[in-house]
């Protein structure tokens, strides 16, 4: 661990410097960019379709490759002409929610547009969930409902549902289309919307009547989009104030989240980190943004962060946001966040910025262009005034780093200690493989114990914490990135909401692999229960784990489903399960990990509480006084 | 608390109003009153919304409107700078004996009856908020028997019109 930079450090950073200002001079940055080309490729059409026929050849144009689905009656004419489709892969999920994680999965681990498909009624409000988790962590979607016929609507018809209405809080946008001709222009523009600006969620509705229609199909589409003009170039003033109070602050910390990973910007950051010499945390949405392994990484900040990382917050000077959103869960009580730091805030999406924290800086525009501005302004501010002085922070911040690092307890019931399962997953496995986890303890436990080393290799469910999310999210990963080894972390709670998708991955020769974090309960409610319940265990237990009837029985539920199940209690098999698991790549594996209910989650910054309040373990809280 | 007009440029499509309205409920943003009606341009609607917010909250408000794919232009009309005016139905007894000081009070605020009946007169006025707000209490003694009346409409003052660059935008991608 690097604490103070040391000279050799100090000389890295100026050579980093010369090497980004070469390296943007060269590629042009600053200047502005060329408007890309409307669409390449050569025009197709008019062709005589039917609606149906136009839906998959639109998806096909827009460069789909897999859908993640299930038919039903109105969306039964797209399925036909789907069937006959070279360039779409339909996976067959079991349940429409299993189908919308797999899209955002598949969208997180690969950076394209996700794609879901649904019938109307049912079909269509099974997909409300990964909706609505989709559009808190900018996820870029495309969920394709159909909708009963045209006349029909309005009537309380046979499995209709006003989707578009009901998805309208948690969608980016939607379409409700009942003519075919405006199907091409309308996928078009959905598939845009998605992924551009600040990505997000976008519903097309679209009647079995348009889709049983006859109409021409065409393309490429001209978008007919008059009040969508994200901003992406950051103000070059914004960028040389932000750049002088990096240069100038005393106790900067950079503040990463997911908007980087989106953004693509992981490599531009990491320039940005190493130029600035600042401590770099990054949000649950944002691990993996900056190598763990970074001298500069404090780790993650928030409720369950670490303590370096929500003190250095706490006692900043200046934050540096980019790509974050100030939540609840990172800040803890509003007021008594960073009171002493003045905010640059760089974000695409301008709602975001001033909407819970004040700003002195703020930046709108995507993150790769507003680093790589920001970059050789940093490098000129430094050849003006010099390098800051950044080594009183640094101590103050390793004295932290070696007060509290991240750890944990053995458990006092002599059963697996699940923090110890999750580190050896990540270290046997390694920072190439992608992990994708639940929501609960197993979540935070992941996101604190398994090094991630590059972006787009930790998946979850942060803004929505959206219990069941792992495993067919962790399938639409496998699918985007069949080369990768991908683990599903899971709690025994979650898997039980949505592990029908192991049939999916079986059927489909999608190899995920399971690891159930299985202690038996709600784990996260049980430890609130513990902490502010007095131990009152009000319905978190689940009869899963070591010791109970084991209903159900994850192995046998794992050998039902034609994966591979293995069961571990004890310390002494968990290497083995772990690398039994790699190696098998022909067929699901589930690993029952059955460990102690009574770990919990350190640190904690509880609900309602000020940062300053996080206890390192229970009842224990630093001391920051002595450190001042 | 201060009360905010927003002038909103909106693409003439199905469910915009909802959209727009959605958004106020959900971000817990308080509508005064609302008006919408179609424009010089056909393909553009204008939605003229009066918030009761925060200088803060009016700037979400603003921002939040902005993500609406539907949404063209927003622009604050300030009272100073712009014309605003609201239209008031009233329906208020009159008979044979109050009909002529209740006529008087008509002609006081420049306003013109629209229906009689016997015993009643329908009063149309148009004016400020504070104008219609006064005309009402002067006519409360005779009995108001019915009330309707519009949300704010507001214009910029001067030869500008706010339509113009958002025209110009919807001809580009058209």
């Amino acid at each position: 661990m690097a604490g103070t930079p040391t000279p050799s450090q100090v000389a890295a950073r100026a050579e980093a410097r010369a090497e980004v200002r070469a390296e943007l001079r060269a590629r042009g940055v600053g200047r502005p960019s060329p408007v890309a080309p409307a669409t390449s490729g050569p025009r197709i059409g008019p062709e005589e379709v039917t609606g149906a026929q136009s839906i998959v050849r639109s998806l096909e144009e827009v460069g789909a490759e897999v859908v993640f689905g299930i038919p039903g009656g109105a969306i039964l004419p797209t399925y036909d002409p789907l069937m006959d489709s070279e360039r779409l892969r339909h996976i067959l999920v079991r349940h429409e929610q299993g189908g919308g994680h797999a899209a955002s999965g598949y969208a997180h681990a690969t950076g394209r547009v996700g794609i879901t498909m649904a019938t109307s009624g049912p079909g269509a409000t099974n997909l409300v969930t990964p909706l609505a988790d989709a559009h808190m962590d900018s996820i870029p979607m495309v969920a394709i409902t159909g909708q009963v016929g045209a006349a029909m609507i309005g009537t309380d018809a046979f499995q209709e549902a006003d989707i578009v209405g009901i998805t309208m809080p948690v969608t980016k946008h939607s379409y409700l289309v009942t003519d075919p001709d405006e199907i091409p222009r309308t996928i078009a523009e959905a598939f845009h919307i998605a992924s551009t600006g600040r990505p997000g969620p976008v519903l097309v509705d679209i009647a079995k009547s348009a889709m049983q229609a006859r109409t021409t199909f065409s393309w490429p589409q001209e978008l007919q989009l008059p009040g969508y003009h994200p901003v992406t170039k950051p103000h070059a003033k914004q960028i040389k104030e932000a750049a002088r109070l990096l240069a100038t602050a005393k106790r900067p910390v950079l503040y990463v989240g997911g908007g980087v990973i989106r953004s693509g910007a992981s490599d531009l950051l990491r320039r940005l980190v190493d130029l600035s010499g600042a401590p770099v945390v990054t949000t649950l949405m944002a691990r993996g943004a900056v190598p763990d392994s970074h001298p500069q990484h404090l780790g993650m900040p928030g409720m369950h962060g670490t303590v370096p990382a929500v003190a250095a917050l706490q006692k900043a000077d200046l934050i540096f946001a980019l790509g974050a959103r100030f939540d609840d869960r990172v800040t803890g009580v509003l007021s008594s966040f960073a009171p002493h730091a003045a905010i640059v805030h760089a974000d695409i999406d301008p709602a975001e910025i001033g909407k819970n924290r004040a700003v002195d800086v703020p930046i709108v525009g995507d993150l790769r262009e507003v680093i790589g501005e920001l970059l050789p302004e940093l490098a000129r501010e430094h050849d003006t005034h010099g390098l800051p002085d950044l080594e009183g922070w640094w101590r103050q911040v390793d004295e932290w780093r070696h007060t509290y690092p991240l750890g944990y307890t053995e458990t006092a019931d002599g059963l697996l200690a699940p923090q110890h399962v999750i580190s050896r997953l990540g270290q046997i496995t390694g920072p190439d493989a992608i992990y994708v986890a639940g929501v609960g303890q197993h979540q935070m436990w992941a996101a604190q114990f398994i090094s991630y080393e590059n972006p787009r290799t930790w998946i979850n469910s942060g803004g929505l914490g959206t219990m069941g999310f792992s495993v067919p999210a962790a399938m639409g990963a496998k699918v985007g990135r069949p080369d990768a080894t991908v683990w599903a972390i899971d709690g025994d709670g979650c898997f039980q909401m949505t592990n029908q998708e192991l049939a999916t991955c079986t059927i489909n020769e999608i190899p995920i692999k399971v690891a159930i974090v299985n202690n038996s309960s709600l784990g996260m409610v049980r430890q609130w229960q513990t902490l502010f319940y007095e131990s009152r265990y009000s319905n978190t237990d689940l009869h899963t784990g070591h010791g109970t009837a084991r209903v159900p029985d994850f192995v046998k539920l794992a050998d039902a489903y034609g994966c591979e199940g293995i069961r571990v209690e004890k310390a002494s098999e968990v290497d083995d399960a772990i690398k039994r698991a790699n190696e098998i790549d022909d067929r699901p594996v589930v690993v029952d990990f059955t460990v102690s209910r009574d770990a919990m989650v350190w640190p904690m910054v509880a609900a309602g509480v000020s940062n300053d309040d996080i206890q390192y373990a229970r009842g224990i809280s630093p001391a920051w006084d002595r450190e001042e | 608390m201060s009360r905010h007009t927003l002038s909103v440029l909106v693409e003439n499509k199905p469910g915009v109003l909802t959209r727009v309205a959605g958004l106020f409920a959900r971000r817990a943003f308080n509508i005064h009153s609302l008006a919408v009606g179609p424009t010089e341009h056909e393909e553009i609607s204008r939605i003229t919304v009066v918030v009761d917010v925060e200088e803060h909250p009016l700037e979400q408000v603003t921002k939040q409107l902005n993500k609406l794919i539907h949404v063209i232009k927003i622009v604050e009309l300030d009272p100073e700078t712009s014309v605003q005016r609201e239209l008031l139905l009233v329906k208020v007894r009159a008979d044979a004996a109050s009909r002529a000081s209740v006529l008087e009070v008509v002609s006081l605020f420049r306003a013109n009856v629209v229906d009689v009946v016997p015993d009643s007169v329908v009063i149309e006025a148009t004016g400020t908020a504070a104008k219609l707000g006064a005309l009402l209490a002067a006519l409360e003694p005779y009995g108001v028997r019915e009330i309707v009346q519009s949300g704010t409409l507001a214009v910029g003052r001067g030869a500008r019109s706010i339509t113009d660059r958002a025209l110009d935008r919807v001809a580009r991608t058209a």
